[in-house]
Formats: C-alpha cells, structure tokens, sequence
C-alpha cells in the first residue's frame, strides 16, 4: 500500500465512503459511485485503497470498474461533453453529429482535450427524445442540434 | 405527520387530501370550455408545469420559479398554485403548461411567455392563442388536451397520475385512491388471494419477456425460506425508452406501494430498487416517496398495524445493459460485475444473496395497485386474448409527437404511428418501426395493422421489449439501424458466453464489411446462419435475443441488403463509402462556400467558375450539400 500517493484528504474522504457502507464488499458499485464523485474518475491507487479496506482483491474492484459504462479509470475535461446515443437521437442524426464533435475537437471519444477543457464521451438515453438529437455537457441538456451547431457550442464555452 | 395505525385512518386522510385534488379531477370531466381568470370570478386557479426530464432539459424549472416570482409580486399566492407534476406525455411540445379549472393546455412555455400568460390568462381569464395546440388536420387550435389526438386513443393506467399529481407529495398520491390497495390487502386478504387477483388480471411482466406476473409471485411465495427479497428493476437500459423513469419521476409512490403489496404476497420484508445511476430526478422522487412512505407508516414496522413489515433501499446500476437480464441484475446488487448466470435456479428459488427472489420491472408494478382497487375483471377486460390491459411505448425517431403514449394491448400500429403519433416527420413516407430495443426488430408497413400484443409482435420477429418504439422513414438504411443495435450489443455483450461475445462480433465484423461497400451474397447467409446459432445458444437473454434486429431486417428488407451487396448502392444515402458526391457544372456559379466549409479541402475550383469535388479528398460529410444554395451538389 506505500506506493499510493493520493492526495491526504481525498484518501481520508474514500475511507470515510467506505466506512459508512459497513466496509461491505456488497456495497462496492455505492461506494465506487460515491468515490468516482470526489476526483471525477477512479485511479488505480483509489481502487486499491478500496480493495484495500473491503478486503476484496484489487483484480475484483478492477473488474467492476471496467466491467461498468459508468465508471471511468480518465481524468475528463472541464467541459464533459457527452453526446446521446440513444436510438431516438441517432436515427435523427446524432451520428453525424458526434463525427462533428470530434473534428471539431481533434479528440476521439473516450478522450480528452490536451489543454484539459473538453472530454468526449457517447452515452445512452437521457430521456429527452423529444429534442433528439442531444448533447449534454455537465448537467446542461443541449436539444436539436445540427452538426453545425458544435463548433458554435465549443466556441461558446472557450 | 404521526404514522397511520389502523386502515380506517387511510379514509380519513384520504377524505382531507382530495379537496387539493378535486379542482383537477373536476376540470377532466367538467369544463365547458370557457377559461377562467381571477377577475372572471374563478374562486381557484392550479397552474400544473411539468417537471419530468424532457420538460426540465428545456427550462420548465424556470417557467414555475417566473409563476411564483410574479404571483409573490402581486400577493396572489393564496388564489393559485403552482405545481410540479411528472412527465405529461408530449415531449414533442414540451414544455407543457396546464391551467385548471379550464384545462387549457399550453404547449412549448418558455419562461418568456410566463407574464403573458399570468397577466392575460390567470388574471383576466382570457386564452393565450398562439400557445394552444395547433391540430395540424384542422389547423385550429385546441385548448383542452381531450381533445388533442395525441390524447384521444389513449388509456392510461401505469400513467394514471403521471402529468396530474405532485410526485414529491404523497397525500396527492394519496387523494387518488393511493395506498388503497395496500390497506385492502393487509386487512381483508391473504396473500394467496392477492397472487389469485394478480393472476385473475392476466397481467404480464412490463420489461421484455412477458412472463405472467401471478405465476412468478407465486412461485416465490411457494419457494421455502424466512428470508426473501422484492426487487424492482429500474435499470432501463433499452437506448429509447423512457417509461419507467417517468413513472419514478411521475408517480414513485405507486412504485412503493406495489412493492410492497408484493411483499406481503410472497413474504418478503426487504424490497430493492435498483435504478440507473444517470437518473438523478427519478432517483430523488423515489427517495422522496420512500421517506414519505415511512413517514405515513406504508413502510417500516408493523405497517397499518397488520403485523407486516416491508422496508425498501435503493441500489444504483452503473450502466450495464446486460443488467436488465435478472441474474445479472441480481449479482450487480451483491456488488459484482453483472454477469448472468444459467437458469435454474431462477431467482425465485435462490436470488439475491442466495434467497428467494422476486424482480418486476417498474411498469409492472405500477399496474398493481389499479389492478387491486379496480378489480382483476376489470384489467383482463382490456386488451388482446393473451395480453391484457395497457403498454407504455415510448414513440421517438422521425414522428411529428415524440413522447410517452399508453394504449390497450390489441391498439394496431397504424393507430399509434398516425393518430397518436401525427405521421412521420416532414411530410416523409414511413419505412419501418423498430420495437423492443436492442432485443427486438423491425416492422414494415404492411404490419401496420396487426394488433400489438406480445405474441404477435414476436410471430413477426420483433418484440414487445420494454416498449421503446422507433419510427423510421425512407432517409434510414436498415443495413445501418441494424448495424447500430449490433455495436450496442457487441459494447454490452458481457463475454460469459462464447456466442454472444465472438459471435455478435463477428455479425457486426460483416455488416462493417457491408456498409463500407465490401460485402458479398455469401455475407447475407453468413449474417442469417450465424444469427440463428447465437439465438438458440447464448446463455442469457440478451445474447438469445442480439440478432433480432438483424434477422427481421433481413427477413423485411432483403432487397436492400442485396443492392448494398450486388449494385453497392445505399438507397437512404446513408452508408457513406457507397456514397459520390459531385457537382453539377451547369448549375455551379462558383461562389467557393462549399470549398471555404468543406473540411477535407476536397473542393477545387476558382471563383465564378464551376467547381469540382476530388473524391480522393472527400470525405462525404455532405457538408457541402448542406451549404450549397444552388442545388448544384447531389450525391448517389
């Protein structure tokens, strides 16, 4: 455990999560959940600190955390752009726009910007069909865009 | 609020809480179609917004903070309440506003129009015109959402409160007959007779498989053991749908009283959500409801005093498709990655952490309390021979109303895709409806008029699913729709089991191969061989299920697959390595717009002369043809 070098208060705050579920391996997708909250992601070394105080494996927290789309081992950027990939949106052309995005951006999806501002994500259904097709970036729900409109947000947000 | 002791203390409450409610239930039925203001002599005006994700993604939070601000301003707050309900339905025309008693409905608010609609409407009683509903037959307005065709045909019942009752307050909940169901159960019947009410009603599991919902309580109920589990499986994972969540965020309670019947049927004391951690708002809801519940004494110890006691926690879903197939769902709440396992066991026998198990799916549940208090004769009195009562279909793609519908099993497709739905998009000619997600297939216009139910959406090689319905029209490839289930498969797929994992692979590897221009005739019998072995091998549902999407596109629109193959023609112009995009030289003036926008720097040519595209360079984004304002560029 010595080569663990998160920062004091972030490995206070992931043992004070594992604490209030009981230190139950059975609460482990709650704990990650709440941990994935402190930094954005779930490095290596929190995973083992977790591993570490639930007295699992690290190969089974490893596993958990690749095994599920929510959970990410990536810093994402400060402006997360998340384009919906629900069937709704992608039969009124959120491909297309995605293909925008990442031109615009010069990034892949699953990727961040180097100077750290943008992240580029796909996810499933917001739910917001009715003003498919959507990007969400942060908790803002961005509706009926055209490929267009993804420089014009970018810009909007630099 | 002390909690309830005795069912009788329910009717009392319940005769309180409806005066809030009557206003509401009153203007359903009674309006004549005058609107009312304040100066016109209305004793009380409910201005209902709606507050589901669809309407919050385009500021209706906004639209009441604007009701209250300016009622504070003109000290009327005692004279009008501003409520926040759940989802309405009409997402297409979201954000919804309603005016009760008049029933005026109010469509596509913006925060803008709020002084207008207070000074005009609330006030002086008159209708803002230009926010009713335009009937795109009639081009009339239309005030009263009765009267609205997307309303018309429906019957609601899983989203009976949904668009009605505050979700963040039980006693509204409460005010309709909530917790009713509950009360009658714990004081007049045995668990056996709830299962026989449940299995009387023909009721069938909401999220895919249809099994008979009576049948798996009872097998629950009959499996031995002191400790057993509810689980109610709100990890809606099929990419467009959208009705469990409006359930949570419409009307939670009905989802914790369901639990809770359920419970006591089968003997369980612990119930589990687990929902999908991307749904804060419906998350929020249910916690709120939960603590209500408590709070009221419909959970907890000793509830109504009847000696039973449920308690219900919320586990989240870190999104995993797979996890809508039980096991996998039940081994994600223990805390492991969300691999399915063989059945048997079935989770009824040995569940989560080993114990009998019961999981519905949350429209499931929200049927059954209607189902208790209005009877089970009355529910198997709707819909199809083997499908009774209603399904929520979540109607999205290229149709005029996007959104949430509810109909009795039995309703055809034409009715839903043209009444309900208003036709597709733009005038378009329709081409197929996508049913059941991932898991189900498409459907073409000469099955439009089949009654939907679970067995005839599956003669026909599609599925119920949980009720995603996806209209498509003639600019959609079906080679690329199938394509696009089989990626999301292929990224869910859990790789437990060799047919899903390399299989699924291997059928979007050739439908890769297709659509970029390569494939060839013996490609089709690959797809429709391999496709038939993972159904009838793969270990869990959602394997079993994967190649539906591609089979019944094969089966319906094998002329495509063919011209994709043979002449490496895409007729939608959507497999874009089949696509030439040039330019015609008559028609060109050469004004460069689509040379300064196109990214590849494909465009060549000088100014004021006709330009040509180098399809080496060009990447066929059809950025080109969007800015043309000559009609100069075409693509085939």
């Amino acid at each position: 455990m010595s080569e663990i070098k998160l920062p004091c208060d972030i490995i206070g705050k992931v043992n004070a999560i594992c604490s209030e579920h009981g230190d139950d391996p059975k609460e482990l997708i709650n704990i990650l959940h709440e941990a994935q909250h402190l930094m954005g992601y779930l490095p290596e070394e929190m995973q083992r600190l977790i591993a570490g105080r639930l007295g699992i494996p690290a190969s089974k927290v490893y596993g958990v955390v690749t095994f599920y789309a929510f959970f990410t081992m990536t810093a994402k950027g400060k402006y997360p752009i998340s384009v919906c990939m629900g069937t709704a949106c992608y039969v009124r052309g959120s491909e297309k726009l995605l293909e925008e995005f990442k031109r615009v951006l010069g990034i892949n999806v699953g990727e961040t910007t180097p100077d750290g501002k943008f992240s580029l994500d796909c996810l499933r259904c917001v739910g917001a069909c009715g003003l498919a097709p959507v990007v969400m970036i942060g908790d803002k729900v961005y509706g009926r865009l055209q490929p267009v409109d993804a420089r014009h947000i970018i810009e909007s947000l630099e | 609020m002390k909690a309830l002791t005795r069912p009788e203390d329910l009717n009392s409450l319940r005769r309180d809480a409806a005066a809030s409610l009557s206003l509401r239930e009153k203007s359903e039925t009674q309006t004549n179609g005058q609107s009312c203001g304040l100066e016109t002599g209305t004793g009380h005006i409910q201005v209902l917004v709606c507050g589901g994700t669809g309407c919050k993604a385009s500021s209706s939070q906004l639209i009441s903070e604007k009701f209250h601000e300016l009622l504070a301003e003109k000290k009327l707050d005692a004279h009008v309440d501003i409520v926040t309900t759940g989802c309405f339905g009409f997402c297409e025309k979201g954000p919804v506003v309603k005016i009760i008693p008049d029933n005026t409905f109010y469509t596509q608010v913006t925060p803008e129009d709020v002084p207008e609609i207070f000074a005009r409407h609330i006030i002086k009683g008159e209708r803002v015109e230009r926010l009713l509903y335009t009937d795109p037959k009639t081009g009339l307005h239309v005030s009263d959402s009765k009267h609205i065709d997307f309303y018309r045909k429906q019957m609601r019942i899983a989203l009976r409160n949904c668009g009605f009752i505050d979700p963040e307050n039980i006693e509204e909940y409460i005010a309709r007959d909530g917790y009713a169901a509950l009360a009658e159960c714990l004081s007049k019947m045995s668990p056996e007779d709830v299962i026989g009410q449940i299995k009387l009603s023909g009721l069938r599991g909401r999220g895919g498989g249809g099994f008979p919902t009576g049948k798996k309580w009872e097998l629950a109920r009959k499996s031995p053991g002191d400790v057993k589990y509810v689980v109610c499986n709100a990890d809606e994972g099929d990419p467009g749908a959208f009705m469990d969540r409006s359930i949570m965020e419409g009307d939670p309670n009905s989802i914790v009283e369901a639990m809770a019947i359920c419970g006591y049927a089968i003997g369980a004391s612990h119930g589990l959500v687990y929902i999908r951690a991307e749904y804060p708002l419906a998350i929020h809801r249910l916690k709120t409801a939960i603590a209500q519940a408590r709070e009221y004494g419909f959970l907890g110890k000793n509830i109504l005093g009847s000696g039973f006691s449920f308690d219900i926690e919320i586990r989240y879903g870190a999104g995993a498709f797979v996890c809508g197939e039980e096991t996998a769902l039940i081994h994600s709440m223990e805390g492991c990655r969300g691999e399915p396992t063989m059945k048997p066991p079935f989770p009824a026998e040995a569940g989560y952490l080993g114990k009998p198990t019961n999981v519905n799916n949350v429209e499931t549940f929200a049927n059954i309390p209607a189902i208790l208090t209005r009877g089970a004769e009355w529910f198997a009195s709707i819909g199809t021979e083997k499908s009774k009562g209603t399904k929520v279909f979540a109607l999205a793609g290229k149709i005029n109303n996007v959104g949430l519908i509810e109909v009795p099993m039995g309703t055809t497709l034409r009715e839903v895709i043209y009444d309900i739905g208003g036709g597709i998009k733009d005038g378009r000619k329709f081409k197929a409806v996508q049913t059941g997600g991932p898991s189900g297939g498409c459907l073409t216009e000469k099955h439009l008029d089949i009654p939907i139910d679970f067995d005839n959406l599956l003669a026909e090689g599609s599925m119920m699913g949980s009720g995603g319905m996806i209209v498509m029209d003639e600019d959609d490839c079906m080679v690329s729709v199938a394509r696009f289930y089989l990626e999301f498969t292929v990224e869910e797929s859990c790789g437990k089991c060799t047919p899903c994992r390399i299989g699924n692979k291997r059928l979007l590897e050739t439908l890769d191969k297709i659509t970029s221009g390569k494939g060839t005739e013996e490609d089709l019998k690959t797809l429709s061989t391999l496709g038939k072995v993972i159904k009838d091998t793969a270990l869990c549902g959602l394997g079993q299920t994967s190649p539906n999407p591609v089979l019944s596109t094969l089966r319906h629109f094998h002329e495509e697959y063919e011209e994709h193959v043979r002449d490496h023609k895409c007729r939608a112009r959507q497999c874009k390595a089949l696509l030439t995009y040039s330019i015609d030289s008559k028609l060109c003036i050469g004004c460069h717009l689509c040379a300064r926008n196109c990214p590849a720097e494909a465009i060549i040519g000088d100014v004021r002369k006709p330009h040509i595209i180098n399809p080496a360079k060009c990447i066929r984004c059809g950025m080109c043809l969007a800015r043309c304002k000559f009609k100069a560029i075409s693509v085939n």
